[in-house]
């Protein structure tokens, strides 16, 4: 960050002062280089130069590529979007991207909201150790962690169903039957998720002022009239924040859904990225691929400028 | 409205013992302070009355009901935090209703009541701000409203002003009495400012390392204090300390030498109380309100000495002088028109019927 303060840019300023000007040019680069924003803008190109080259180049293209044909032959406009717009199999997909995003971000949400309670009231020594092992799920690279679970899901082998036999339990097929396929991707995406949850709102926890809890103890409140009318309204930023960023983050999410159905049974867990990869990558239609990951962006911009309104205003109001 | 009675309460923390075992009675309406240094366990003291922290041992009593298992929400007790502790996304409305809402008081209810209190504290046109729009004052109102809304039965203020510069200070102390003298809310009021304890209280409570070091009226820890903690401790400037030997004087009675050949001669009426002390070394304690410059006629129990000023301290109202009794530094208070200058000669007057004799031993006054 460039320190825009006056005594930083004084300094700065001398600095440049100090610095010898031999050539005849030098005068007005001077002049130029003390100039508040170029040297804002000097201090932020390389930043801009990776965003530029990492995010806004490969956004346009993928905007543009979706507006080509099959064989990137001819620019089509919308034909890609009104096309998978006719297609049962598209509508199927955006319904399972929204109930595995929403789903899957409700309950890391909430899971990261009664973890890191419990793991703020635990006494303070023990603490650093739960809270290393609660982030393991998040640390450890999800492809693999996935294979795991599916591991524990397969047909023959399942810890799952050994477990619920001794129990006398039922004998389910987790991966084969859609209903329940869709529930194995949801649950191994919300075990990967809700750590992040967890010190997200452990931090803010933590950064509630005790005494607000002892006022609200005073004033009669129980546990949970402490929950509903002090913790959560004092961390309604960060919980809008991290909902924001999860729900972006899964309605992305490939790994979980790649390993451990693949899309399957019969196309009912696919979300936006498998099968994108599916159309673009693995059926060599590349603009129809794009088309289709590019179909939340509209959705997922205006939700996230509704909910950085509302952080904003309650920031100030705070 | 309750009487408080704490009975040899004590609270250990891991290893320290915060408080030592302390009984106190406070009786309905009354406004008692507790005052002491830092860390001497008044508000480990005022939270226990509260139940925020657990009491280790002894009783606490709120209206004659044994509270120590009781939850902080079941004493009808609120406490103003030094910080506030306002509800930062609650308006000043909310905040200070936040109690009687919990407790599903009628809506009318809790209006009229706010707006009694926002009356009393003048904070009418407040009600629909946000703390972090108030001043430190205004704040300082809100957390005052909140308590009395509730009408609760005690009222316990941890260092309530200490966040404010001192004008606003001055000015809440008023209003805090103020606000006492309508509601008659029993108050226990912790702080570390003597000047606030002596304003306030009816009662002052001197706590020193978790004990209670003397319990009086403000009146009788000035002019009798106990011990010679409660002796500096109240008053300011501080008393001076002066090491001295007790002996009998020439002409009958008794006189205390200080050194540089200074001798006070010990007031007629306290010969009887000091005589099984003669030949002793002592402390002579004076304050230095009670060393001034001569006014007119001398009192019989009053004495000239001459000195000579080593500092002087223009005060405006007065000027303090201070100058050297062997090696302590004493201080007295003079008229700033018959202040010497540094290094010049000054006669003063010791007020001595004012005077303390101290164990040096047990720090006891005699
Ligand atoms: N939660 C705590 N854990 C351990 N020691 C504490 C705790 N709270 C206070 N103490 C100790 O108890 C003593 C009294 O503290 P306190 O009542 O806060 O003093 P004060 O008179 O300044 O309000 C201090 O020595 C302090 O260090
Ligand atoms: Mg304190």
């Amino acid at each position: 960050m460039v320190d825009t303060t006056p005594r930083g840019l004084a300094a700065a300023a001398a600095t440049m002062n100090r610095a010898p000007t031999r050539r005849s040019g030098g005068a007005s680069l001077r002049v130029l280089a003390r100039r508040r924003s170029t040297t804002a803008f000097l201090f932020a190109l390389p930043l801009l130069a990776v965003v530029g080259g990492l995010i806004v180049y490969p956004g346009f293209y993928a905007i543009y590529l979706s507006m080509l044909n099959k064989a990137q032959t001819k620019f089509i406009w919308f034909g890609n979007y009104t096309f998978l717009f006719t297609r049962d199999s598209f509508w199927m997909v955006v319904q399972q991207s929204v109930l595995f995003a929403v789903t899957a971000v409700f309950f890391k949400a909430l899971i990261g909201v009664i973890t890191a309670h419990l793991v703020n009231n635990l006494p303070a020594k023990g603490q650093r150790k739960w809270r290393g092992m609660l982030l393991v799920p998040w640390v450890i690279p999800l492809s693999l962690s996935t294979l795991g679970w599916w591991w524990m899901f397969d047909p023959t082998y399942s810890a799952f169903n050994w477990a619920f036999a001794q129990i006398g339990g039922p004998h389910i097929h987790w991966l084969s039957e859609p209903a329940w396929a869709r529930f194995c991707t949801i649950l191994v995406n919300v075990w990967y998720g809700s750590p992040f949850f967890l010190i997200m709102y452990l931090a803010a926890l933590k950064s509630v002022p005790g005494e607000l809890y002892e006022a609200a103890s005073i004033d009669g409140a129980s546990a949970w009239q402490k929950l509903i009318h002090v913790t959560l309204p004092m961390m309604r930023n960060i919980i809008s924040i991290t909902v924001l960023f999860s729900l972006i983050v899964t309605f992305a999410n490939y790994d979980v859904v790649r390993v451990l159905t693949a899309g399957g049974p019969r196309d009912t867990t696919h979300v936006f990225a498998t099968w994108a990869f599916l159309l673009g990558i693995q059926s060599g239609d590349i603009p129809l691929g794009a088309s289709v990951s590019l179909f939340m962006l509209p959705i997922l911009a205006i939700s996230a400028v509704f909910i950085l309104r509302g952080v904003r205003r309650r920031g100030r109001e705070i | 409205m309750a009487n408080v009675a704490l009975r040899k309460v004590v609270k250990k923390y891991d290893r320290t013992e915060a408080v030592r075992g302390i009984d106190l009675d406070i009786a309905d309406k009354e406004f008692i302070v507790l005052v002491g240094p830092s860390g001497c366990g008044k508000s480990t003291t005022l939270r226990m009355i509260a139940g925020l922290e657990e009491v280790t041992d002894g009783e606490i009593l709120i209206g004659g009901d044994l509270v120590n298992d009781v939850p902080p929400k079941d004493r009808d007790i609120a406490m103003v935090f030094q910080n506030y502790a306002l509800y930062p996304h609650m308006t000043v409305y909310e905040n200070m209703s936040f109690g009687l809402r919990l407790k599903k008081f009628p809506k009318a209810e809790i209006k009229s009541r706010v707006d009694h209190a926002a009356g009393i504290l003048g904070i009418t046109e407040l009600l629909e701000r946000r703390p972090r729009q108030l001043s430190g004052g205004q704040r300082q109102r809100v957390a005052m409203g909140r308590a009395i809304v509730r009408n609760p039965r005690v009222f316990l203020f941890d260092e309530p002003l200490s966040n404010l510069d001192a004008k606003l200070r001055v000015q809440m102390r008023t209003e805090i009495k103020k606000v006492h003298q309508t509601v008659k809310t029993t108050t226990v009021y912790v702080t570390h400012d003597q000047i606030e304890a002596m304003t306030l209280a009816d009662r002052v409570v001197v706590m020193n390392a978790g004990t209670i070091e003397q319990l009086g009226t403000p009146h009788d820890l000035y002019h009798t204090p106990r011990t010679k903690f409660v002796a500096g401790f109240i008053g300011s400037p501080a008393m001076n300390f002066v090491n001295c030997k007790l002996v009998e004087a020439a002409g009958g009675g008794l006189s205390t030498r200080l050194g540089n050949g200074l001798t006070f001669k010990v007031p007629p009426d306290r010969t009887q109380r000091y005589k099984s002390h003669v030949g002793r070394e002592l402390l002579f304690g004076l304050r230095p309100e009670h060393i001034t410059e001569p006014r007119g006629d001398l009192r019989p129990d009053c004495q000239e000495f001459d000195v000579t000023l080593d500092v002087v301290e223009p005060m405006g109202m007065e000027t303090m002088v201070y100058f050297m009794v062997e090696d302590t530094e004493v201080c007295g208070r003079v008229n700033p028109a018959s202040a010497g200058a540094p290094g010049q000669p000054m006669r003063l007057v010791a007020e001595l019927g004012n005077m303390h004799l101290i164990d040096p031993q047990t720090e006891a006054v005699i």
